[in-house]
């Protein structure tokens, strides 16, 4: 009671403290911050000539809105270009097996490395710290050879090419390879905090690992599983460097964000394409992070350093 | 006609790509639940060693062929030729640090590090501390943090937009920035093509998107300072700016180095705001993007690997830090 009645009067103390210039400032600060996005999102509504010939900011004086630019966009193709739905629809296809993949493989080895007793554990869990930051950029061009041309030592073959080129394949591996370090630690540093009195009793009742880990350790990881699963889905759907790499070039698999850094490139004037695509790609990460906030903010805290 | 083809193709695409998509999944899900099944009725000496078959190597195997050995090859590769054939010794690395073009990736990359570590963690500092203080924080807080669920890309897109400027002197001009500078009074220029102040409007995107993860976490560290430190320095008579220098920064220090430490990283490896930006012209290029025109623009694997090298070496002293500094908490606990 006492303790709790102390910490309102420090709750008095503070409100009395919080000036109004502190909030004044606050709020300033982040309108300025949400200015841009709302200059993109006005754009996207307004028809061409009104784009180009005048500043968003006029819609005040002179409103004038459509959904042209978004149905163009959306659906209509160029040539050989097909129209941003298709990428739309890459991204999903991307975003999906590159998200369950790497968590699931993540979960096994989070579990391994906190529960099983084997040498050299404590060296594999730092290593897997530190491999969460080496920039992926070590990567690209080995793993690219390796996706085209397989592996081989001399004349002979020890894996194959496959040939995947060209399909999702080579980006759903590569984003489980990149992925994986911090899921691991993530996960672990959940996993490894379970109460051991629940592992021990479940051992003595005669579960082995694998039901131990269907029947307890799954139900219970489910908010840190959620907390990656946020980072990865967020972290797939925005990528560039991977899906530009390891896509080949190739139309037919390209994601929404190598269509709308091409598009910026070739086609920096249209504004009106470039305004709405850009929102629709915007769209889908935001809303999933508003609905998610509290656990993509529990993984943030959980020490995330993202390589 | 060919307009209904065209639909009908794109249409079979897509139904295609779904199927694919949820095969995939099937498949996956499948091959999980056999080894599950097919392990859970062996015997406990066989399920000794299956368990690290099943539990460790897939993620073992995949680290090893994504990351651990690519490293290796990198490094190796970064004393070749453009194809790999022949070894050039140092080669790649003396063009490096002697090719004009390079010297200036390096040091805008040098200026990426230094400015936008400070920049996001001062901003995300500041408003922390002002929404420490605030009664119902949360809305500023989401607004200020929402750009992190933004692309570099879409962002890239959105801070072009600001930055767009209108070479006719009679036509009005479209972009914000562009805008305030005239009704300031000062004549509007095609800011991405100024050097070096183009580095430094790309890096307020960067900046922009950062600041949120900063404040979350400094946040979170002010809010866990014990009440009775602040309420001491309150009794004590501390001002405002006495409080905040004396107290807070030096109570959460350790996670305003994380914080600048992360940021640093990241910034490190940029490469989605310059290509979307400038696509490295006009003198903004980084490492992150020279890689990748190197490696697979000019296809020169020689030049490129030596540029991944580089970039790894700017993280190193980053990771070896966290890693001691994870030890450390871990003998800790």
């Amino acid at each position: 009671m006492a303790r709790k009645l102390r910490k309102r009067d420090i709750e008095v103390v503070k409100t009395h403290l919080s000036s109004p210039w502190a909030s004044f400032t606050a709020i300033l600060i982040a309108t300025f911050w949400t200015i841009p996005t709302v200059g993109l999102f006005v754009t996207s509504f307004r028809p061409s000539t009104g784009i180009n010939s005048s500043g968003w900011w006029t819609v005040l004086t002179n409103p004038e809105f459509t959904f042209t630019n978004y149905t163009r966009v959306l659906f209509e193709g160029r040539g050989a270009t097909p129209p941003l739905s298709q990428y739309f629809l890459n991204t999903f296809a991307i975003v999906i097996p590159s998200t369950i993949i790497p968590i699931t493989i993540a979960i096994f080895a989070a579990y391994a490395i906190a529960w099983f007793d084997f040498k050299g554990r404590n060296f594999l869990f730092f290593t897997i710290f530190a491999l969460q930051v080496i920039p992926l950029q070590m990567s690209l061009i080995p793993l690219l050879q390796l996706f085209s041309g397989g592996l081989h030592i001399g004349s002979f073959t020890v894996i194959p090419s496959f040939g995947i080129t060209g399909t999702f394949i080579p980006i759903w591996l590569a984003h489980t390879m990149f992925g994986l370090p911090l899921a691991i630690f993530l996960l672990h540093n959940f996993i490894a905090q379970l109460p051991r009195e629940l592992i021990e009793a479940a051992r003595v009742d005669g579960a082995d690992h694998f039901k131990l880990f269907r029947q307890i350790i799954l139900p219970l990881s489910v908010p840190a599983i959620a907390s990656f699963a946020i980072f990865q889905f967020l972290w797939t759907w925005n990528d560039l460097l991977v899906a530009l790499t390891f896509g080949g070039g190739k139309r037919e698999i390209a994601p929404l964000m190598v269509r709308l850094a091409e598009m910026t490139g070739t086609r920096g004037g249209d504004w009106e394409l470039l305004t709405a695509g850009a929102f629709v790609s915007i769209l889908v990460p935001v809303a999933v992070f508003f609905a998610l906030q509290r656990y993509f903010v529990r993984g943030l805290l959980a020490g995330s350093v993202k390589g | 006609m060919i307009e209904i083809a065209a639909r009908q193709s794109q249409l079979e695409q897509a139904v295609s790509k779904l199927t694919g998509l949820t095969l995939t999944i099937l498949i996956f899900a499948a091959l999980v639940a056999i080894a599950f099944t097919l392990a859970e009725r062996t015997g406990e000496r066989v399920q000794r060693f299956l368990k690290y078959v099943i539990f460790l190597a897939p993620a073992l195997l995949f680290l090893f062929i994504g990351l651990v050995a690519p490293a290796f090859r990198t490094l190796y590769l970064s004393f070749r030729d453009a194809r790999g054939e022949e070894s050039v010794g140092l080669e790649n690395y003396h063009w490096a640090f002697t090719q004009p073009e390079i010297l200036d990736v390096l040091r805008n990359t040098g200026v990426w590090m230094i400015v936008a570590p400070i920049a996001s963690t001062g901003f995300g500092l500041l408003i922390a501390v002002l929404t420490d203080r605030m009664r119902r924080p949360g809305l500023v807080k989401s607004l200020i943090f929402m750009p992190m669920a933004i692309s570099f890309v879409g962002a890239g897109i959105i801070w072009k937009f600001v930055y767009q400027f209108e070479p006719n002197e009679r036509a009005p001009e479209i972009g914000l920035l562009s805008q305030i500078a005239e009704w300031l009074g000062f004549v509007p220029t095609n800011w991405l093509l100024v050097n070096p102040l183009n580095t430094f409007l790309l890096i307020v995107v960067f900046v922009w998107i950062q600041t949120g993860f900063a404040m979350v976490v400094l946040s979170a560290a002010i809010k866990a300072i014990p009440d009775e430190i602040l309420e001491a320095s309150m009794l004590d008579g501390a001002s405002g700016w006495k409080r905040f220098s004396r107290v807070t920064v030096p109570m959460i220090r350790g996670t305003i180095i994380v914080v600048l430490s992360t940021i640093t990283i990241g910034a490190l490896k940029v490469f989605d705001i310059i290509r979307t930006m400038t696509g490295g012209n006009f003198k903004t290029s980084v490492i992150a993007n020279e890689m990748y025109n190197q490696s697979f623009r000019a296809l020169n694997y020689g030049t490129g690997s030596a540029l991944a090298i580089i970039l790894f070496l700017g993280v190193l002293p980053l990771v070896a830090y966290n890693v001691v500094n994870l030890r450390r908490e871990r003998s800790e606990r």
